[in-house]
């Protein structure tokens, strides 16, 4: 069907040149787009890779790279790391479960399509004026926070809380994760059939035993897979964690931005190396997240 | 009521109370510019800031410029690879979506290093810099605008609708502006809107290439000095990011919207 089209296509189009011409001519029309991403995304990060694996003189070394692995950088990577784990986890169950309720045939159609379209404006809301908000709800002059004081007399921050740290990072973080989480999830509850928890019920299973035993089996591909996604959308955030903690919290994205600014390593090359450590944990995750995709689509498929 | 509902509507209840709490703190932040009273005081503060209208005019351009370079090179392009080389359809799907593994820092990081020296001194001058920060925009957003008009172009039936055209006579600029492109308008303004909520709102990229010319580097600003003014204008900016999502979702009944980088 699809090589009938496709010669039924270049028959019109009477391009029926020497055979091996077809194949020059196919690369032909794709070449302004690849000459694009040669430029303005090839390049620039062929140049970051290259100047990972040289000295300052030029030379090919692996220094930079045995120089990730110390404290200062490592612990940059490692908040980085904890914090996108923790977003992403806590994001993808709170999310799953508000998209389950939201999916719920009890929840009214016009508060589910209210929900649904904030969260597509939420996921998008990130960055600066998210940080800024959150400092108008939970820092220390926050809505919340002199509410808590005043009328309950709870003082958040006497507790230990602080909204610049790493848990105060985390919260602000969830404002986007949670509502990514519901429009990634959302296709694939709807995938569960009915008739799968019927049966499950007429043979007897309890609700637990059917979440157990069929539901969550048939999400966990997409689950993983979702959270994945979330945690590469944390990893590489840098406005919200800029404006949010003005810089004092150490992750990997504040330290290149710094690196970006000026030299604070000292050592370009080593910058350079920073950059090549997020693209591999990023491309790890996504590679994850590719395979699981497959998994999970195949599943819903049948 | 039964126990499964009373879950839900726990979900539901903490999800609007975590959604809208910030808002309302904001809201409320952005009408106390007078100590003795509310007042819109704030907002006429905002509307009176002319940098703020400048950098957000800015934006607005630079985002359709995206916009363009981004369709100019997009839609001929997945054209051309689903009527003639289907073979080489996953080599550019993977390239668009490698912006995905590449963060706008990383990203931003190597466009500077290569384009501000020889042989490309993009940096040095003014129109070099716009076209550094929407070529990094289209790089940015591409996964986005690659999906769309992939799918687009799936649901239409190319081959039939060129040689149609063809067999009438048309040439390949009147079968991709008037044939392909009409089809693909839900899912070409779908991307567009979608594009230019990501371009407005961006700062990573913008903040290290044209600064305070833009206007999520200028939100960034009013906030480090002027507290009653950047809660209004984190409200602006609240609505306008909803105004494009109800675009996107009036465009296409069911818009798949996920997020974009941060």
């Amino acid at each position: 069907m699809l090589s009938e089209r496709r010669s039924a296509a270049s028959g019109a189009l009477r391009l029926k040149p020497l055979p091996s011409f077809i194949g020059l001519l196919d690369w032909a029309g794709v070449i302004p787009f690849l000459l694009f991403i040669l430029l303005f995304l090839i390049l620039p990060s062929l140049y970051l890779f290259v100047g990972s694996f040289q000295d300052s003189s030029g030379r090919f070394t692996l220094e930079n790279i045995r120089a990730l692995f110390t404290p200062t950088i490592m612990s940059a990577y490692w908040v980085s790391i904890r914090i996108s784990l923790l977003t992403a986890l806590l994001g993808g169950v709170f999310g799953f479960f508000l998209a389950y309720a939201l999916l719920s045939e009890e929840t009214p159609t016009w508060l589910r399509s209210a929900l649904l379209t904030f969260c597509g404006v939420a996921s998008n809301f990130a960055g600066v004026p998210l940080a800024q908000a959150f400092i108008f709800t939970f820092g220390r002059m926050g809505l919340v926070t002199v509410l808590l004081r005043e009328a309950v007399g709870l003082d958040l921050y006497e507790m230990g809380f602080n909204l610049y740290s790493f848990w105060g990072l985390s919260i602000t973080y969830l404002y986007f994760q949670l509502p990514l989480m519901v429009l990634v999830i959302t296709p694939a509850i709807e995938g569960l059939r009915r008739e799968w928890r019927e049966a499950a019920e007429n043979l007897g299973a309890s609700p637990l035993q059917y979440w157990w035993y069929i539901g969550i089996p048939i999400l966990m591909p997409s689950l993983l897979g979702a959270m994945i996604l979330l945690f590469g959308n944390a990893f590489g955030a840098y406005a919200t964690a800029i404006s949010l903690t003005g810089g004092l919290i150490n992750l990997i994205t504040i330290l290149i931005g710094n690196q970006i600014r000026g030299d604070v390593l000292h050592n370009p090359n080593l910058g350079y190396a920073l950059a090549l450590g997020m693209v591999v944990v990023m491309a790890v995750m996504m590679s994850l997240y590719y395979l699981l995709r497959r998994h999970s689509e195949r599943w819903l498929r049948q | 009521m039964r126990k499964a509902t009373l879950w839900n509507w726990f979900w539901i209840l903490l999800g609007l109370l975590y959604f809208f709490l910030p808002l309302l703190a904001t809201f409320h932040f952005s009408l106390r510019a007078r100590k003795e009273a509310l007042s819109l005081l704030a907002y006429q503060q905002m509307i009176e800031d002319t940098r703020i209208w400048q950098a957000l005019l800015y934006s607005i351009q630079i985002g359709l410029l995206t916009i363009g370079l981004g369709l100019l090179l997009m839609v001929p392009t997945v054209y051309w690879v689903h009527l003639r080389a289907r073979y080489l359809r996953p080599m550019i799907e993977f390239f668009s979506l490698l912006p995905f593994v590449i963060p706008a820092i990383v990203l931003v990081f190597g466009l500077i290093r290569i384009y501000s020296g020889d042989p490309f001194p993009l940096t040095n001058t003014y129109a070099g810099t716009d076209f550094l920060l929407i070529a990094g925009y289209v790089v940015l957003t591409l996964p986005y605008l690659y999906r769309a008009i992939d799918a687009g172009m799936t649901a239409i039936d190319v081959a039939t609708l060129t040689e149609a055209a063809q067999s009438l006579g048309a040439g390949w600029g009147t079968i991709l502006f008037r044939v392909i492109v009409p089809n693909l308008r839900s899912a070409m303004l779908g991307a567009a809107f979608l594009i230019l909520a990501i371009v407005l709102g961006e700062f990573t990229i913008a903040s290290f290439i044209v600064g305070l010319r833009a206007f999520g580097p200028v939100i960034w600003q009013v906030g480090q000095n002027r507290a009653y003014e950047a809660s209004a204008l984190v409200i602006f900016s609240f609505l306008l990011t909803w105004i494009l999502m109800a675009l996107i979702n009036f465009v296409a009944r069911r818009a798949v919207v996920t997020s974009g980088p941060r």
